[in-house]
């Protein structure tokens, strides 16, 4: 037993930190730091230098345009990213599209699909949920009907995060309602350009919109944009929900944003000292430090138990519940660290100008609006609840 | 990055599950506490002869050569069979003090003993006003031509009533809370001025408060630098730290899969319990108690070996975890058994009462949480 990463993996640590700490233009930096959304053209500086480096798609093999790096060079590679507050690789395409067209995908679509997804030319988005199928997604009625070489789709999507700005959507639709639910659905590629596809911005409390529902009316979707076989879409799916996805647990994610809380509990200060220096606030932060430390090694021990890693079944479940708990728990103490400088809201402003200044200090500025934020992070892939439902049936055998 | 166990480690791992489930199940473990030893001197001798005494010692001593990583995988079998004897005080903790703190000689003297059997010690830190702080010490030593006289008064000290010889902290300069100034001596338990008093503590195992009336011992009963011990005093205490949160760790699962079989076969309303989803997901916060705090057991006994900061941090963090969760499992288990949880016949009250004097031992949550702020920065493997 050794928890240390050898002496390679630390070297390469080494290089992925220097890479970012030189290339990362400080401006992207603050506004990650900060908690704002990026827009695609944000994302798209940082992305195109990571790409000329060869690093867009850690987990893909060389030869589909990935580095061939190792579980721990990716975990490393991430854990990186977080803690040197670079953006978050472009969601669905690097860890969903390019894993799952290796596995069932056609020879013409990794030709035709995997590329953009490396340059960052085309971005992904997911369209499983629907208005009366959120947990219960098996139950799915957008429907699709084979015409000639095209399935027609019609129906609508929902909660999709960044529609907006997505070229392609990998959609769940029906094929076929007469078997059991999980039969019947297939995976279907869709152009979000194609006519008839129509969208709505859903604005989430917090007042960010990142997430869209869409609306299909007659869409034709060619069929050399179905993934594998008619009527398996709900096997692949479950194939992306297995594939070993470093991150669930987003423990640099976590420890970055608790290194911004004692930023702050060290510059606030209340009764003529540091905010840092109440015991109550050191005992929060160091409670939930413990339990992000608990959640790190707990991670690496799924990952690396077994020799070469094994596929994070249940186990995943397991790091989602826990890593969400503790991001949720890490806003809220940075909320009441702020005091009243948690109150002014400044995005309206912000939307009008990235340079406006903060009102108080510069950290507060989107405090709040983060702790609204993340309220998502035990809702969206797979509630914390539904969860709980997958480790007592797999694990506990409930 | 390697969290497996190799073939030595699972070969011993599995002889000492062997040794638990063939002779230590638990009613034979209740008869066992109600001794007057509240330890089996049988299985000591038994423990000397399958090497497990002789384990973390150098080679040169009679010992194995063990690492941390074989402590922790016995005490986790322990604590699966709730097994009650002198291993923890006299092996790894004060075995740990003299492996590290004593001379050639006094080594070459008390460790082959240790490691065969014949000798037991257990260590004295704890005062009735010290809590927690292993720096705090009133206990004195004032020198007394070559040797010195010992005074004052050492609480709660695990097992004494088997010990032959008790470490003992006490202060040599400075002020009561002082780290420096602190020194350790050994003490016969039967030299002229120690008395004990002996009970049982609330998990059927044994300790004494003593106290010490102008004890004399000589200079030789000095083991380590005098004035310096606070560092080994502290090290070894981290030491305890690890086994005990790995003995945690086995009476922890013992109770997650206790409720769990119990909540899949006892049935009301029609139903098992188990199909409740209320219960469900309160099952799955126990298991996620019991992997996350296994997690912790495996990075505190790896980084035993590492910076003082590293070992500090990691031992305060699976300390603080461990109570937490201790306190969690034990009570759901209670909570899902019913009125059976509450009975004395069944074993998992018991495994509370261990959990819950585990929590105490070497500094509780609160403790914990305070010592891992003064000594965590952003953590990364
Ligand atoms: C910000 C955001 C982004 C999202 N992005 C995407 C996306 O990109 N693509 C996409 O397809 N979807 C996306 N989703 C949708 C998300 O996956 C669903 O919201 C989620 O699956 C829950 O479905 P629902 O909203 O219909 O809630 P419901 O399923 O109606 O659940 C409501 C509540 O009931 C609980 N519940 C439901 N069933 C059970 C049960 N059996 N046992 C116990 N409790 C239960 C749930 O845990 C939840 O607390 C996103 C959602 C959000 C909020």
């Amino acid at each position: 037993m050794d928890i240390a990463f050898s002496k390679d993996v630390q070297a390469f640590r080494q290089e992925v930190r220097a890479f970012i700490r030189t290339h990362l233009p400080d401006d992207i930096k603050h506004r990650v730091e900060r908690g704002e959304e990026l827009d695609r053209e944000g994302h798209m500086g940082w992305h195109r230098k990571l790409c000329q480096k060869g690093w867009t798609v850690p987990n893909w093999p060389t030869e589909y345009g990935g580095p061939g790096w190792s579980l721990a060079q990716q975990y490393v590679f991430h854990d990186e990213l977080a803690f040197n507050c670079a953006p978050r690789l472009p969601w669905y395409g690097w860890d969903m599209i390019g894993p799952l067209l290796i596995e069932y995908g056609s020879d013409w679509q990794r030709q035709r699909f995997l590329p953009p997804i490396a340059s960052g030319e085309e971005w992904w988005c997911q369209g499983f949920s629907e208005p009366n199928s959120g947990s219960d997604l098996a139950s799915l009625q957008c429907k699709a009907v084979l015409d000639g070489e095209h399935y027609v789709v019609n129906g609508s999507k929902i909660w999709i995060t960044a529609a907006h700005v997505s070229d392609w959507m990998f959609a769940l639709v029906r094929t076929d309602s007469s078997g059991k639910k999980q039969q019947g659905i297939t995976l279907l590629f869709i152009d979000m350009r194609s006519p008839g596809l129509s969208r709505r911005p859903i604005i989430t409390f917090d007042g960010g919109h990142e997430i869209d529902q869409c609306y299909f009316q007659d869409v034709r979707v060619p069929i050399e944009n179905r993934v594998g076989e008619e009527g398996k879409g709900w096997s692949y799916a479950k194939y992306l929900l297995s594939v070993e996805r470093i991150g669930t647990a987003d423990v640099a994610r976590s420890g970055t944003m608790l290194r911004r809380l004692k930023t702050i509990v060290a510059s606030e200060r209340a009764q003529g000292k540091p905010l840092l220096e109440d015991p109550w606030f050191a005992d929060q932060i160091a409670l939930l430090e413990i339990e992000l430390k608990a959640l790190e090694v707990t991670e690496l021990r799924y990952l690396f138990e077994t020799e070469a890693g094994s596929d994070l079944g249940p186990e995943a479940s397991i790091l989602k519940i826990r890593g969400t708990e503790i991001q949720q728990r890490i806003t809220e103490l940075i909320v009441d660290a702020l005091g009243y400088y948690a109150c002014p809201d400044l995005r309206p402003a912000l939307w009008q100008d990235a340079n406006i200044p903060a009102v108080g200090p510069d950290y507060a500025m989107l405090a709040s609006a983060s702790y609204f934020n993340l309220r998502k992070l035990s809702i969206f892939s797979g509630s914390n609840e539904i969860q709980k439902n997958i480790v007592a049936k797999a694990v506990l055998g409930l | 990055m390697d969290f497996s166990f190799d073939e030595a480690q699972q070969l011993f791992r599995d002889s000492v599950d062997r040794f638990v489930a063939e002779h230590y199940d638990f009613e034979t473990r209740q008869r066992i506490v109600a001794t007057d030893d509240g330890y089996l001197p049988e299985h000591w001798q038994r423990f000397a002869e399958l090497g497990w005494l002789a384990l973390p010692f150098p080679e040169g001593y009679g010992g194995l050569d063990g690492t941390p990583v074989d402590t922790m995988i016995i005490m986790e079998s322990f604590g699966r069979g709730l097994v009650a004897s002198p291993y923890l005080s006299s092996v790894v903790v004060a075995g740990h003090i003299l492996n590290r703190a004593a001379t050639e000689q006094q080594k070459q003297a008390l460790l082959p003993a240790l490691s065969d059997g014949s000798l037991r010690l257990t260590f004295a830190f704890a005062e009735p006003t010290s809590r927690f702080d292993l720096a705090d010490v009133s206990t004195t030593a004032t020198e007394d031509g070559a040797g010195y006289r010992l005074n004052g008064y050492k609480c709660v000290v695990h097992y004494a009533n088997t010990a032959h010889k008790v470490l003992v902290s006490a202060r040599t300069t400075g002020n009561q809370r002082d780290p420096m100034g602190v020194s350790l001596f050994l003490v016969d338990m039967g030299a002229s001025g120690v008395s004990a008093r002996h009970y049982p503590t609330i998990d059927g195992q044994r300790a004494a408060d003593i106290k010490l009336d102008n004890v004399r011992v000589d200079a030789d009963d000095l083991i380590g630098d005098k004035d310096h011990a606070s560092a080994f005093i502290e090290e070894t205490c981290d030491h305890g730290i690890a086994a005990t949160c790995a003995e945690a760790v086995g009476a922890m699962s013992v109770l997650y899969e206790m409720t769990l079989e119990y909540i899949k076969t006892r049935e009301q309303f029609g139903k098992t319990l188990g199909s409740f989803q209320a219960l469900q997901h309160r099952m799955v916060d126990v298991f996620m108690a019991c992997e996350l705090c296994r997690s912790m057991v495996y990075a505190a006994t790896c980084r035993l070996t590492e910076s003082t900061a590293e070992r500090q941090c990691t031992a305060s963090a699976a300390k603080v975890q461990v109570g937490k969760a201790g306190r969690l499992v034990g009570h759901e288990a209670i909570q899902l058994h019913g009125g059976m949880g509450m009975t004395d016949e069944l074993p998992i009250g018991h495994y509370l009462k261990r959990l819950t004097m585990i929590n105490t031992m070497f500094g509780d949550i609160a403790y914990h949480t305070a010592r891992f702020r003064r000594t965590a920065n952003y953590f990364s493997l």
